[in-house]
């Protein structure tokens, strides 16, 4: 027997991932070498090393392929309406201060339909962790181009090529006010990894673009090969160019990639301006949020 | 020391209906309110940004009225009573994330102070022109719950009843407000703290292993757990089993949206509110509701005058609509009389009811200002005959 | 904490030593942890798996360095790599304690 045909069988071992992870879902919806799989790897992965406490960390998607990524965390987690993730996450953190809210959406539901909700918790600073999937398409819809497909590229409803010009996000989050900014693609699985963990511990609005292959249909329309391709593409065109001015990082149709870590930086967080604004204000009789009801008080 | 405000304000005082409404979220313990302003409803938050500091509420103004919706699930899952406010065109903006809000099964509450509509409309002038709206403003099927109050009192009562009825029946609840009562100012009396029913979130007790977040108790209703408990579950807005996780096909779709349906229906006798006056030898009952019904006693009190016989049947809810107590009423009188402030929405349900049993007669008026009374007596006196 | 203060003992420095572990059936056949295994543990097994892919091998286990490349660009939680203690350092390890 060759030794290529017998692959090494180990039906009875335990991912190392399996606790976070809800293995009643596994497999995941998502095609064969589609980089969402990758990118929520990542996630867990920088979520366990964390060791913020489980049961403090929520997850919360919009909708769209991206979007499902909540459906597979064994954690709590809010599988949302498009566009709305942000401002979900925004009530379920203002109102459970103690919470890590995660958000795992895509460039469409994020950036398009989403897009004034991302620019303003931004603004505010808002405690929440972004973890923003730019396949540079709307992929669950079959592949339409959305506000990040590159000039040039063909999709359904480009079908002669996209002439819009696209976010360059990285630049879009910060001049909002993110304060912590970072792109990597789904190739760079350590330095994502390792830019979640810092955006776990990062107190404000952190945003990570993970430029993601989508085989079936951007790949697949723009003859670009398969999910195997983009990363190869990735790896050829990558830069990694850590605190670049964020005017910087534009993307091109198969252009350079510049990836890094661009901001990350202190700032008071929209719960702290408000403490702060509101003491000052009132003095003693500032009263603030005591957090949820607990459960005793239920019938 | 803290020189504490308290959270209810015991006593009498003179409110609008919007400040009323306001003080009804803080007396029954909404903690969390997400809104953007929009006449005629700007009032209720401006009065919560006010207070919540004071009382240890969160108060977040959005940058739209989606964010508001969304944000106030977001909340509610955390374990926290919320609100948002907003007036017709926010209330189109919302509509998404009420249903979002039906299909997880999400308490809160949206507080629309109706304008005039279509459109932009009249923004500081009543009207009654979103009712149909509030129960089927959600794409797909679901059951709502709408409350309707006649006066300052009602907002700050209400309020509490539509917060109670959230919890219990684990529905976004509508305050349909109207312009009027939303400005009108009266004498609201606050009850002491402990006077004031509330209804607690229905809280899961079981074992933590055996959670899934939609096995209902026996009046179809699940319990429910806040996020942040290590109970690790999963909600979504597509079609779902017990376990929360998305089931796409006919046999599900049966089962989720089927209970999401009966467990409103069910209870429909528990969740409607009515207030009858003379119904029961009535040849002609004004059925009314919000500032509507406050113009139709006026027209009322004029047609016992001239001798007719005529009752009235106020709908403190809407939604879910009084169907068992309209058959009932269309079997023994002439004829039914509904103004409302829309070219007939509520009065379609009456019609529905009425099945021919009796005359219907609606009183309609395109919004900007109540009824003339006279209009409304015209029909009760042609309803007699 | 000693081993690390031992300058000259590169000879006897072991680099660490993994054991790679896949599920073949949840495999899909991307081919990432083939392409970037920085040792080429891994090769395209002519095998299909119960979905039809053709799920990786390992035809060198002796160059697993445990790095967890594979573990992390996996998008389909079907591979990952566990460390492999050598026998001798096992031992000093516990005799440490
Ligand atoms: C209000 C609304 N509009 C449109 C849709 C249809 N829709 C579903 S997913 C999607 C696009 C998702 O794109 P993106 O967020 O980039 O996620 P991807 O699938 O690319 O991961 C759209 C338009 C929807 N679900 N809701
Ligand atoms: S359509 Fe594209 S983004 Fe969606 S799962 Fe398939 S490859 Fe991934
Ligand atoms: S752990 Fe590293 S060296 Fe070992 S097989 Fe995986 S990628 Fe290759
Ligand atoms: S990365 Fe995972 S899915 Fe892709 S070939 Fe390797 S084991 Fe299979
Ligand atoms: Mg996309």
């Amino acid at each position: 027997m060759s030794r290529l045909g017998t692959p090494f069988l180990d039906r009875n071992e335990h991912h190392p991932l399996e606790d976070y992870l809800r293995m009643d879902r596994i497999p995941h919806i998502w095609c064969p070498t589609c980089g969402l799989g990758t990118a929520l790897n990542c996630m867990l992965h920088a979520i366990k090393k964390s060791g913020i406490p489980r049961q403090n960390i929520a997850v919360v998607s919009g909708i769209g392929c991206s979007g499902r990524a909540a459906g597979y965390v064994n954690l709590d987690s809010f599988h949302t309406t498009h566009g709305r993730a942000i401002p979900f996450a925004t009530g379920l953190k203002l109102a459970n201060p103690k919470l890590k809210v995660v958000l795992f959406s895509g460039d469409g539901d994020l950036i398009a339909i989403g897009g004034n909700h991302l620019i303003h918790a931004a603004r505010r600073n808002i405690d929440l962790t972004v973890i923003g999937i730019n396949n540079f398409n709307y992929a669950m819809t079959g592949g339409q181009f959305g506000p990040t497909t590159p000039e040039k590229a063909r999709m359904t409803t480009a079908p002669y090529g996209s002439f819009e010009h696209p976010f360059n996000v990285p630049f879009l989050v910060d001049s909002c006010g993110a304060t912590y900014v970072a792109r990597w693609t789904a190739l760079h699985v350590r330095h994502l990894t390792n830019s979640i963990l810092e955006a776990l511990h990062h107190k404000g609005f952190s945003f990570i673009e993970v430029i993601s292959p989508c085989s079936t249909v951007y790949a697949r329309r723009n003859r670009l090969g398969d999910g195997l391709d983009l990363l190869k593409y990735y790896h050829e065109n990558s830069e990694i160019r850590n605190g670049i001015n964020t005017r910087k990082c534009d993307i091109t149709f198969q252009g350079r990639l510049i990836v890094g870590k661009f901001v990350d930086k202190e700032k008071p967080t929209y719960s702290d301006t408000m403490t702060k604004s509101l003491s000052e204000a009132l003095g003693d009789r500032y009263v603030p949020y005591q957090g949820p009801m607990q459960g005793k008080n239920g019938d | 020391m803290k020189s504490n405000t308290p959270a209810v304000l015991t006593g009498a005082h003179y409110w609008d209906g919007d400040f009323a409404c306001a003080e009804g979220a803080i007396a029954v313990g909404c903690r969390f309110f997400a809104g953007y302003p929009i006449t005629p409803s700007t009032e209720v938050a401006e009065r919560i940004a006010l207070r919540f500091p004071l009382i240890g509420g969160v108060f977040v103004q959005m940058e739209d009225e989606l964010g508001s919706m969304a944000a106030i699930l977001g909340a509610a899952w955390a374990g926290t009573k919320s609100m948002t406010v907003t007036s017709g065109p926010g209330f189109s903006l919302m509509q998404e994330n009420i249903g979002l809000g039906a299909m997880t099964e999400t308490p809160c509450i949206v507080v629309n102070v109706q304008r005039g509509g279509p459109s932009t409309g009249l923004p500081t002038l009543t009207g009654q022109q979103d009712m149909m709206q509030a129960r089927w403003g959600s794409h797909g099927d679901y059951e709502i719950i709408a409350l309707s109050p006649s006066s300052p009192q009602e907002c700050f009562d209400l309020t509490i009843t539509c917060f109670n009825l959230s919890e219990k029946y684990r529905v976004p609840v509508l305050l349909m407000m109207d312009e009027c009562v939303g400005h009108m100012t009266e004498k609201v009396v606050v009850p002491a703290l402990g006077k004031i029913k509330v209804q607690h979130r229905r809280w899961y007790r079981g074992a933590k292993e055996k959670y899934r977040p939609y096995v209902p108790a026996k009046d179809g209703v699940p319990p429910m757990v806040k996020t942040g408990d290590d109970y690790r579950f999963h909600i979504t807005g597509l079609t779902h089993d017990q376990r929360g996780y998305p089931v796409i096909n006919p046999a599900c779709q049966k089962q989720c949206v089927g209970r999401l349906v009966r467990k409103i229906k069910d209870n429909a006798d528990k969740i409607i509110i009515l207030k009858e006056e003379e119904t029961e030898d009535a040849d002609v009952i004004v059925v009314s509701y919000g500032i509507s019904y406050r113009v139709a006693t006026k027209a009322i009190a004029d047609a016992r005058k001239k001798g007719v016989k005529v009752g009235s049947l106020r709908l403190i809810t809407v939604w879910p609509f009084p169907e068992k107590r309209i058959v009932e009423l269309a079997k023994k009188t002439k004829c039914l009389v509904m103004p409302e402030i829309n070219q007939g929405q509520v009065y379609l349900a009456l019609e529905r009811c009425a099945k021919g049993m009796c005359k219907t007669k609606l009183v309609p008026h395109y919004g900007g200002w109540v009824h003339d009374p006279n209009d409304i007596l015209k029909a009760i006196i042609e309803g007699a005959r | 904490m000693k081993y690390w203060r031992k300058p000259l003992d590169t000879d006897r420095v072991k680099p660490p030593h993994g054991e790679v572990h896949i599920v073949i059936d949840r495999c899909k056949g991307c081919g990432f942890c083939i392409t970037y295994c920085p040792r080429q543990v891994l090769e395209v097994s002519t095998h299909f798996n119960r979905k039809g892919y053709h799920p990786p091998t390992v035809v060198h286990p002796e160059a697993c360095v445990n790095c967890g490349l594979c573990e992390t660009i996996c998008p389909d939680f079907a591979i990952w790599s566990t460390p492999v203690e050598e026998p001798e350092k096992q031992q000093k390890v516990t005799s440490e304690k």
